[in-house]
């Protein structure tokens, strides 16, 4: 280590050279006891590297979140030790299950203090096993800059998810030899048997009614243009789960929309009736498949996973494939014969008439109300194809998740796999900080309420954040569960609060105001998206509105609910 | 339901055990013995684990156990490999089965680590099969306390590094 570059920095001052080695130019957190030397560091370099303060460090473990979701580089977010770290725990789970590229630092008290349950410490690396992809416990500033680059690797290699590198004070403050090295590459993954390969293409080339079914794996490993490309050479439609929804395929006239619990009519209809599914970056998760046993029966599926694991852990398969997405795609494609289907093609476009007739029934017993599919009738005209929608958690994330239309990638940060209420407001600031287009948090008033302290940080920063309030005063996900599943028994889902959320955004320092129709919804949508900073909008619905269609849990297709009187 | 054996190699570090066991209790995988110790190179440790599974399970154990980042290597035992474990096992020391003890013990290649006038402690090593019968043997006569280390197993021929 005789080079020129090569110089003795403090742990702390390593922490920053190498998340700048690493490509790193925003992160978020909140600072502490045990992360001050840290910070001090960040103090010398904010020139170089951006950090964003939120108001409690979940919204930012939601922020690095949402910024990864939106650009898909490595999101970085630094806490204090003890509350610090405990408070990012829920951010982490939430990357986790959606195999989100996330890095966590923490502070931890010094060594010699570690074990003695000292003022704010917490086994944070013990806390987070089993929601990171791996975790450190760097316990010699000598390893601190290589463990660093390989959480980095690890993060961002194969299946993304999280790496938390807990790191005590007196690493921090212990000094040390550092070079800068180069980004580190991700781990090569293998690329498939020819065998796999060829198999799958005999079930395609056999196939007279394919269904390809995009997941966040494909979503992140290929373009739109990729799934277009196999799609359009053997003439399949496409589905996809919700995390599938970031792939920005809106505008394409093969893709049917999310399937699954919530999904689309005509896109759980054409999985079911498919004689070939070909799921890509998916886990046939109990929410997309209802009954495993009984999903897509009368197909064959093809899996193909960056995730060996994946193959025939949630349903069986025909032929899994594990490896490198993009590389097994193109080798599928290359070798499958182009086809025509023209029965199913005209199948499926008669599943998408009966799929809108359905809805427009639904919207013709409404009439004039203010109905989620009217809210977002406004908000797909006012948006461009570069904003970025974050929700939260509940009916109106499925309402986003079946109206809004994404038709450029990356534009939708939502908590899929684990469901974080609370998730959306640091989401949408990270994933503004992350793109620097515009975002739209679409919310409810009770998920709303979980993190609204994350206006601060929307204000402070003066970002141009669009917050789309469905306000029902229920917790309307629930309370549609209970009617349907507990006998109408509405226990502790109406909120009967009376807080006033135009003024509660005005006392943050933000612009606000409440639309009731859907004129004034689309005055305020405008309003708000010129606006330079967060624009709260208000807008009320009625409690007993429905998230249709509904596969209940447990059923399969065959028991969809399209209509709220076959539910009630 | 069929008994695997599978064995992990594993970088010899602080928390790597704490991962694999909190892996199988996040999975939910209900393992019958685990043993951990040192190997050739003190690097790494190898950690051999029983279960009694379908080939879900199995498939599922070891795929889990190949995403952990500090595990090295995971082989399935074949069933022709080599598999030990050792048992201490406590019965009472009376005239009446005394001699049935002893008797048992050099039957099983047994040795007697104590000898009171109150106890007789043995030890047994072998397969597990055959600890389980050695057990079977002792019961009758009212065991006191016994402990099993758990199964450790190689294979014939090929290693673990091998396979890397």
């Amino acid at each position: 280590m005789k080079t020129t570059n090569c110089k003795s920095l403090t742990g702390a001052e390593i922490v920053i050279e190498t998340l700048i080695e690493q490509g790193v130019t925003d992160v978020f957190g909140y600072p502490g006891g045990q992360v001050l030397t840290i910070y001090d560091a960040l103090y010398n370099a904010g020139d170089r590297i951006r950090h964003v303060l939120t108001a409690h460090e979940q919204g930012a473990s939601h922020a690095a979140d949402g910024y990864a979701r939106a650009t898909g580089k490595v999101g970085v977010v630094i806490a204090t030790s003890g509350p610090g770290a405990t408070n990012l725990v829920t951010g982490i789970a939430t990357a986790m299950l959606d195999s989100i590229p996330l890095i966590a630092v923490t502070g931890n008290v010094a060594s010699s203090q570690i074990g003695k349950d000292s003022f704010q410490e917490i086994n944070i690396t013990g806390v987070t096993m089993p929601i990171t992809k791996h975790n450190y416990f760097v316990s010699d500033v000598a390893d601190l800059a290589d463990t660093i680059r390989e959480a980095f690797q690890i993060a961002k290699s194969g299946r993304p998810g999280p790496v938390l590198i807990d790191i005590p004070k007196d690493v921090q403050t212990a000094e040390c030899l550092f070079e800068s090295t180069g980004i580190i590459e991700e781990i090569p993954q293998k690329d498939a048997d020819d065998a796999l390969i060829e198999k799958a293409v005999n079930l395609i080339n056999a196939a007279e009614r394919p269904y390809i079914y995009i997941g966040g794996g494909a979503a992140s490993a290929l373009s739109a243009e990729d799934i277009k490309a196999l799609a359009d050479k053997i003439d399949a439609c496409i589905g996809c789960t919700f995390m599938g929804l970031t792939a920005g395929l809106g505008g394409c006239f093969r893709f049917l929309g999310m399937q699954g619990m919530h999904g689309t009519y005509a896109s759980s209809m054409a999985n079911k009736e498919a004689d070939l599914v070909i799921g890509i970056g998916v886990r046939f998760s109990d929410r997309a498949t209802g009954n495993a046993e009984k999903y897509a029966s009368r197909a064959k599926v093809i899996h193909i996973d960056a995730d060996f694991a994946e193959i025939g852990k949630n349903i069986r398969v025909d032929c899994g494939i594990s490896g490198n997405i993009k590389t097994t795609v193109s080798r599928i494609l290359s070798r499958c014969a182009d086809a025509k289907h023209p029965e199913w093609t005209a199948k499926v476009a008669a599943l998408k008439e009966e799929g809108r007739r359905i809805q427009a029934a639904a919207e013709d017993a409404a009439g004039d109300a203010l109905t989620p599919k009217k809210i977002f009738d406004c908000i797909n005209t006012a948006k461009t194809p570069d904003t970025v929608i974050a929700t939260d958690v509940g009916q109106h994330q499925m309402w986003t998740a079946q109206y809004a239309s994404f038709e450029a990638p990356r534009k939708f940060a939502s908590s899929g796999g684990l469901g974080t209420m609370g998730f959306g407001m640091g989401a949408a600031i990270g994933a503004h900080v992350g793109s620097n287009c515009r975002s739209i948090l679409v919310t409810g008033d009770g998920s709303f309420g979980m993190n609204l302290n994350e206006l601060a940080t929307a204000v402070s920063y003066n970002i141009p954040l669009t917050i789309v309030l469905i306000n029902n005063g229920v917790l309307g996900m629930v309370r549609q569960w209970q009617t349907l599943f507990y006998g109408k028994r509405y226990s502790h889902t109406l909120l009967n609060r009376k807080t006033d959320f135009v003024r509660l955004a005005e006392a943050f320092g933000a612009k606000a105001c409440r639309a009731e129709t859907a004129e004034e919804l689309s005055a305020a949508l405008s309003a708000a998206l010129s606006a330079d900073g967060p624009f709260l909008i208000d807008t009320v619905i009625d409690k007993d509105e429905f998230v249709l269609p509904m596969l209940p849990p447990g059923d399969s297709i065959d028991d969809i609910i399209t209509a709220k009187e076959e539910a009630a | 339901m069929t008994r695997y054996v599978i064995a992990a190699y594993v970088e010899n570090k602080y928390g790597v055990l704490a991962r694999v066991t909190g892996m199988f209790m996040r999975k939910g995988f209900n393992i019958d013995s685990l043993t951990v110790g040192e190997t050739e190179n003190p690097a790494y440790s190898r950690i051999t684990i029983t279960l009694e599974g379908d080939d879900y399970a199995r498939e599922q154990l070891i795929y889990q156990l190949q995403k952990l980042h500090n595990v090295k290597n995971v082989v399935l035992m074949e069933s022709e490999g080599v598999e030990r474990e050792l048992m201490l096992i406590k019965v009472r020391n009376t005239p009446e089965i005394r001699s049935e003890v002893l008797s048992a013990a050099e039957i099983y290649r047994g040795k007697i680590l104590d000898y009171t006038t109150d106890n007789l402690c043995v030890e047994v090593t072998g397969a597990p099969a055959k600890i389980n019968a050695f057990v079977e043997v002792m019961k009758p006569l009212g065991i006191l306390e016994m402990c099993r280390t758990g199964v450790v197993a190689l294979e014939r021929g090929r290693t673990l590094t091998q396979n890397e």
